[in-house]
């Protein structure tokens, strides 16, 4: 199969689940026509998902992302959005803040509202909403250089709930961060998850942050980057600080970190 | 461990040390000799220039002293400043053409990498040919004198905005681009609230270079434009007094040309701070 669907739904949505918000059915990505960064993948993503992409570098994991959101297209298989918008109902979070330093707190999570052609007074109670559930309403006329990194990522993650969108997408964004800055902004995620009920694909390569945010981890391998095992983490939510010390969470992350080994053991 | 009282600091425990005392000595020297040097160094070759005169006799009609300078310039204030009028009309006027044709260009430029592969050699040919030496050929196809002047110097001055820009409108964080590009911004959305804010920075420092360029500009143009018609700028004081061996008054009209270079620097690095300092590392203050 070729083709590739970002647009309306398909009529296959029904077979895959109503809660179904996107599959990827067998994508491959060849980069210049001998590259393979990318090799078959597939994966449903439901709503209200928290799906970690784990993985060493050049496993696929940030190219998976890209094709999610439109960036690159597939070279095969397809990208299906079901019951609505396609990947123009996203939100996207980098591993740098990717604010524009020329604009206030409040103009930076404005942008993707008014890309849409929404006026700010139209806008100005998302904005503060956004805002308030990173925990930065009083930061609304700060430039970007005052604020520390943590802070600034805060203003990203703002910056892509404004929407309110199907699906957040996350590209390793605390890795710049220190430890402590990093489990903070990992605990407000997941706060901040259950007060939306935001669906999330979040990349990264620790498995200790993987394990401790996610209900799904998706264990990937490099040269090709493909899937190789998918673990589901049972444990309920709210997880707060606590559960990085209950023997449950030990045994996710030795059960990742043994799935991390198997994919990087093939070609260490 | 810690305990409540260790963490609490009192009004006595905040003493200026040695280190800290000599760092806020230090910067308040510097504070003081940006201003005081230059002016003392000034004085002095002011002085050294007048003790030239003296000691070697050297007649006011070769190099005249600098009270002489000063009287003809009080002298000729009227004439001197009526030319200087119309060397800066000129300059402004091209700068200002300069800036609307370098960021049109520009932005052409980065909306079409093939519009920019087929007229970016010509913008390079313009500026690395001599203005002095296109610029009779100009004088004999363009009749009005004024507009002459004008091309001459847009030609000199358009250059570094032109370059700048475009490299300004093409260093746009390449993530925020994705950004864009995934809420689906229009080409002129992307133009508007993203390459062009980037590019501002580089657009100051190119206007900067302009600045200066464009009054060159106008002064080569009126120097080759000659005597004739409209133009009697300072340029074409400078070779009329020349002429009549009036040396104080070149000296008169050469110190306004570099006066009026030194406003225009000052005037566009003050904007180029105001429209920054919100945001710019250029114009931010650090604490050491």
């Amino acid at each position: 199969m070729t083709t590739q669907e970002t647009g309306a739904a398909d009529p296959s949505a029904a077979q895959t689940g109503s809660d179904t918000v996107l599959s990827l059915q067998n994508v491959t990505k060849v980069f210049n026509g001998n590259l393979m960064a990318l090799k078959g993948m597939s994966l449903d993503i439901r709503r209200g998902d928290f799906v970690s992409l784990l993985g060493p570098s050049g496993c696929g994991k940030s190219t998976a992302l890209r094709l999610i959101a439109g960036l690159s297209h597939a070279t095969s298989g397809r990208i299906a959005w079901h019951g609505g918008q396609g990947a123009g109902d996203l939100g996207v979070v980098f591993q740098e803040p990717t604010l524009m330093p020329w604009a206030t707190v409040a103009q930076n999570v404005w942008l993707p509202l008014r890309l849409r052609g929404k006026s700010y007074n139209a806008v100005k109670d998302d904005i503060r909403e956004a805002l308030s559930l990173v925990g930065l309403e009083n930061f609304l006329n700060a430039y970007p250089r005052e604020l520390s990194g943590g802070m600034k990522m805060r203003v990203s993650i703002a910056r892509a709930i404004a929407t309110h969108p199907r699906l957040i997408l996350m590209d390793e964004p605390f890795a710049a961060l220190d430890e402590i800055t990093r489990h903070k902004l990992n605990d407000d995620l997941l706060q901040l998850r259950a007060k939306t009920g935001a669906t999330i694909v979040f990349v990264t390569h620790s498995v200790f942050e993987s394990v401790f945010l996610s209900n799904r981890i998706v264990v990937m391998a490099a040269r090709p980057g493909r899937v190789i095992r998918e673990l589901t983490v049972d444990a309920a939510y709210p997880r707060t600080d606590d559960f990085r010390t209950t023997p449950e969470y030990a045994r996710y992350c030795s059960q990742a970190t043994e799935a991390l080994h198997a994919a990087m053991g093939e070609h260490a | 461990m810690s305990t409540d009282t260790e963490a609490q600091v009192t009004a006595e425990d905040l003493v200026m040390d040695e280190e800290e005392a000599a760092r806020a000595r230090a910067r308040r020297n510097e504070r003081i000799g940006r201003w005081l040097l230059p002016l003392i160094v000034v004085a002095l070759t002011i002085y050294a220039w007048d003790r030239i005169c003296v000691v070697n006799n050297i007649p006011h009609y070769l190099l005249p002293r600098p009270g002489l300078v000063a009287q003809t310039l009080i002298k000729d204030w009227v004439l001197l400043f009526n030319a200087l009028l119309i060397t800066l009309q000129t300059t402004v006027l091209a700068l200002g053409v300069a800036v609307l044709g370098g960021v049109g260009l520009a932005v052409l430029f980065t909306q079409s990498k093939f519009i920019e592969m087929s007229f970016y050699p010509y913008a390079v040919i313009l500026q690395v040919t001599p203005i002095v030496s296109i610029a009779p050929l100009i004088f004999i196809y363009v009749d009005s004198k004024t507009a002459g002047l004008l091309i001459c110097a847009w030609i000199v001055a358009f250059f570094p905005i032109l370059s700048n820009t475009t490299l300004g409108l093409n260093s746009a964080d390449h993530n925020l681009r994705d950004l864009f590009k995934i809420y689906g911004a229009t080409r002129w959305q992307r133009l508007r609230f993203l390459q062009l804010p980037s590019a501002l920075p580089y657009f100051l420092g190119g206007l900067r270079i302009a600045g200066g360029l464009a009054l060159i500009g106008s002064v080569v143009a009126e120097y080759v434009a000659g005597t004739g018609g409209v133009g009697s700028g300072l340029a074409f004081t400078i070779l009329e007094a020349g002429y009549r061996l009036n040396i104080p008054r070149m000296f008169a009209a050469l110190l306004l040309i570099a006066g009026a270079g030194v406003v225009i620097f000052m005037s566009l690095s003050i904007l180029s701070h105001l429209l920054l300092r919100k945001w710019h590392e250029s114009a931010l203050k650090r604490e050491v």
